[in-house]
């Protein structure tokens, strides 16, 4: 059986490989330097499915400073990059709703 | 309440060493991730799609004042200062960090709260009726048993690694508070001909994707025989139940598959072989375990009702929860509270630190120092003197758990979802947020009298969509979210699964849609007191989705 990672991959568009971080599960995103970063604005961007293929490999080999690492999708518009799906939207921005005893709330 | 002993806080204080030193290695890397999630998962933590979450066990929804006290501490030093009660009787802090995991076990430890049992393919907290022991209604405290199967099957090897998660429920009253039907094993406690209490034994109910209600495999065990015949219920299942796919894993889809008959001929094979063995639960046994609850000592009151008649009157805010949040108690001069954790336009089952603690001062002053927890994700205070009702109502209020919408349209039960769940396709929180606005007036919300919305944004289904008498489930369509909507499910003593109304429909829609099967509801009820379900019924789906689909 083919491991998931080596599975050919289609990819529709611009995506960045992201994870949580180990500590505190915080979102992170692999960076240009094989690092992470908790910045969408430093992700790694690659529309190539074998880029991405080979990135997620490498991000996964180390699972120290993330894990569960897979490849999301973005939107690429000028310098800026924003989520690309709903789920993506709140993995950068939290819940869509104040949080209880939030001032907002 | 409960008291733990000596050897439950050295199997706590142990746990927590362990996890602390399993933690350290999975930080300094010794520890993949592979191997660190299963140990993880033991000890109920997730991870979600920002944070990392902790699920706290609260067995059979039982908290002393001094454990809620203990959980707002929690919420306030570790969390972001909040805490969502589950549909399983637990707590979910949604934002703790992995390193600090450690100190919130210890810190829960000495309370004698812990995690053990809320996640894994064990048997999970096993859960109960929140009026277990002051309903008037019920045949004895569930709890006793409750309890006796947590002590059971607490780290016992042979049921820790089953082929999936096992959920347990009791109840002893005539009316279902613990939906016990949708559980892989419920458990009621009644009394037959000869007025022996014993338990009716309901196994492979079950939700998520492939729905099913719980078949009765023996209408009568004696209480001796608990153990034992659950045991062999689990031998079956741990011996037969699929290993291969994670979706045909329950022991739901093996009473399908075998059918239940067979299934419990299986089971008496099984249960022949140990019924009179180790596992026998004699009257001592029993009683030491019951010796360990401790029950207030009742004042001898006179029932008060006609003395809070004036209060009544003079008071409408307090006489609309009053008739709805109010229940009567076992003991005369006494009442059952239940707190509404579903105020307009909040997350449903969300409690702040501080609303933890102010609780807990009231469970102090009216309740005898307890609270309970339900799988509608409210709370409850169970030992309430009527004559401080109207005190406790003021004290409720000012602290926002007094909205007079329990079991009313608005008392929505809702998973985390998308916001919060890394398994979700669509949001919930919203969803329900929406409708609590929607349904905000409560005379109308009593109009329209006792209706339960269940919201999943999943079909794993931890918001019990299937059994709503609306259900509402959030799938996901070419990136969009999508709800599709039943009618007529319900979790109690005549669970049932919903009937799916339509189509579904887009997040922007959802509100007015609801808002419409309501309205279609008042429109064809045949009297204004036949509830939503009874009607329902009577009609089916189809007058329904004309009036609903003809406006969408």
């Amino acid at each position: 059986m083919t491991a998931p990672q080596e599975r050919k991959l289609k990819i529709k568009g611009p995506v960045v490989i992201t994870g949580n971080r180990l500590g505190d599960g915080a979102v992170v995103y692999r960076t240009q330097g094989r690092g992470w970063s908790t910045s969408l604005a430093e992700a790694l961007v690659t529309t190539e499915a074998e880029t991405a293929t080979a990135l997620l490999r490498d991000a996964s080999a180390n699972d120290i400073d993330a894990v569960g690492a897979y490849i999301a999708p973005v939107i690429v518009d000028g310098h800026e990059i924003r989520p690309g799906n709903l789920r993506e939207r709140i993995r950068v921005a939290g819940p869509t709703f104040a949080l209880p005893g939030s001032e907002a709330a | 309440m409960y008291i733990y002993d000596e050897f439950d806080r050295a199997l706590l204080a142990d746990r927590v060493a362990e996890f602390r030193d399993q933690i350290a290695r999975r930080l300094s890397g010794a520890l993949t991730e592979d191997e660190f999630k299963p140990l993880r998962l033991m000890n109920g933590v997730y991870l979600q799609l920002h944070a990392y979450m902790l699920r706290v066990a609260i067995p059979y929804g039982s908290l002393s004042s001094d454990q809620l006290r203990t959980l707002a501490h929690v919420a306030r030093r570790y969390d972001r200062g909040y805490g969502h009660f589950t549909t399983r009787q637990n707590i979910q802090f949604n934002w703790i960090k992995l390193q600090d995991m450690p100190e919130v076990l210890a810190t829960l430890a000495q309370s004698h709260l812990h995690a053990m049992q809320t996640s894994g393919n064990c048997i999970r907290n096993v859960t109960s009726d929140q009026w277990a022991g002051v309903a008037p209604d019920e045949v004895e405290d569930p709890r006793v048993y409750a309890e006796i199967l947590r002590q059971h099957s607490t780290m016992h090897p042979e049921f820790s690694f089953l082929p999936r998660k096992f959920k347990i429920a009791v109840t002893a009253a005539a009316q279902d508070r613990a939906a016990i039907r949708i559980h892989d094993i419920g458990l009621r406690l009644h009394r037959n001909a000869a007025g022996e209490a014993g338990f009716e034994v309901v196994v492979g109910g079950g939700l998520g994707r492939t729905p099913f209600i719980g078949k009765t495999i023996k209408s009568f065990l004696h209480k001796r025989d608990l153990l034992s015949y659950v045991e062999a219920i689990l031998r079956v299942y741990n011996l037969y139940g699929r290993r291969d796919n994670i979706y045909k894993a329950r022991i739901k889809i093996l009473v399908h598959d075998l059918g239940a008959e067979a299934f419990a001929a299986a089971v008496e094979n099984e249960w022949r072989a140990i019924r009179d063995g180790a596992l026998v639960l004699d009257d001592a046994v029993i009683a030491d375990i019951a010796s360990r609850f401790r029950y207030p000592e009742y004042d001898i009151l006179p029932d008060e009702s006609e003395a809070l008649a004036a209060e009544r009157s003079s008071d409408r805010a307090f006489d609309l929860w009053y008739a709805n949040s109010v229940a009567p108690h076992r003991m005369p001069g006494y009442a059952i509270v239940t707190l509404s954790l579903k105020p307009v336009g909040a997350p449903p089952g969300d409690a702040t630190a501080e609303q933890m603690d102010a609780i807990a001062d009231l469970a102090d002053r009216y309740s005898s120092r307890e609270i309970r927890v339900g799988h509608e994700q409210n709370l409850v205070l169970p030992h309430v003197r009527q004559r401080d009702l109207p005190a406790l109502f003021r004290a409720l209020d000012a602290i926002g758990v007094a909205t007079a919408n329990v079991g009313l349209v608005s008392d929505i039960i809702a998973c985390p979802g998308l916001d919060y769940c890394s398994l979700a396709n669509a949001r919930s929180i919203p969803i329900a947020q929406e409708l609590t606005r929607r349904f905000r007036n409560l005379e109308a919300a009593r109009d329209i009298g006792r209706l339960h919305i269940n919201i999943s944004g999943c079909i794993n289904a931890c918001g019990h969509h299937h059994v709503g008498h609306i259900g509402i489930l959030g799938v996901e369509k070419n990136g969009e979210e999508f709800y599709q909507i039943t009618l007529g499910g319900r979790a109690d003593e005549q669970a049932g699964l919903g009937t799916l109304l339509g189509p579904a429909v887009p997040y922007e829609q959802v509100a007015d849609v609801i808002e419409d099967v309501v309205s279609a509801y008042v429109a064809l009820r045949a009297r204004p007191d036949e509830l939503f379900i009874d009607t329902v019924r009577r009609v089916g789906v189809e007058p329904f989705k004309e009036r609903v689909y003809a406006a969408h």
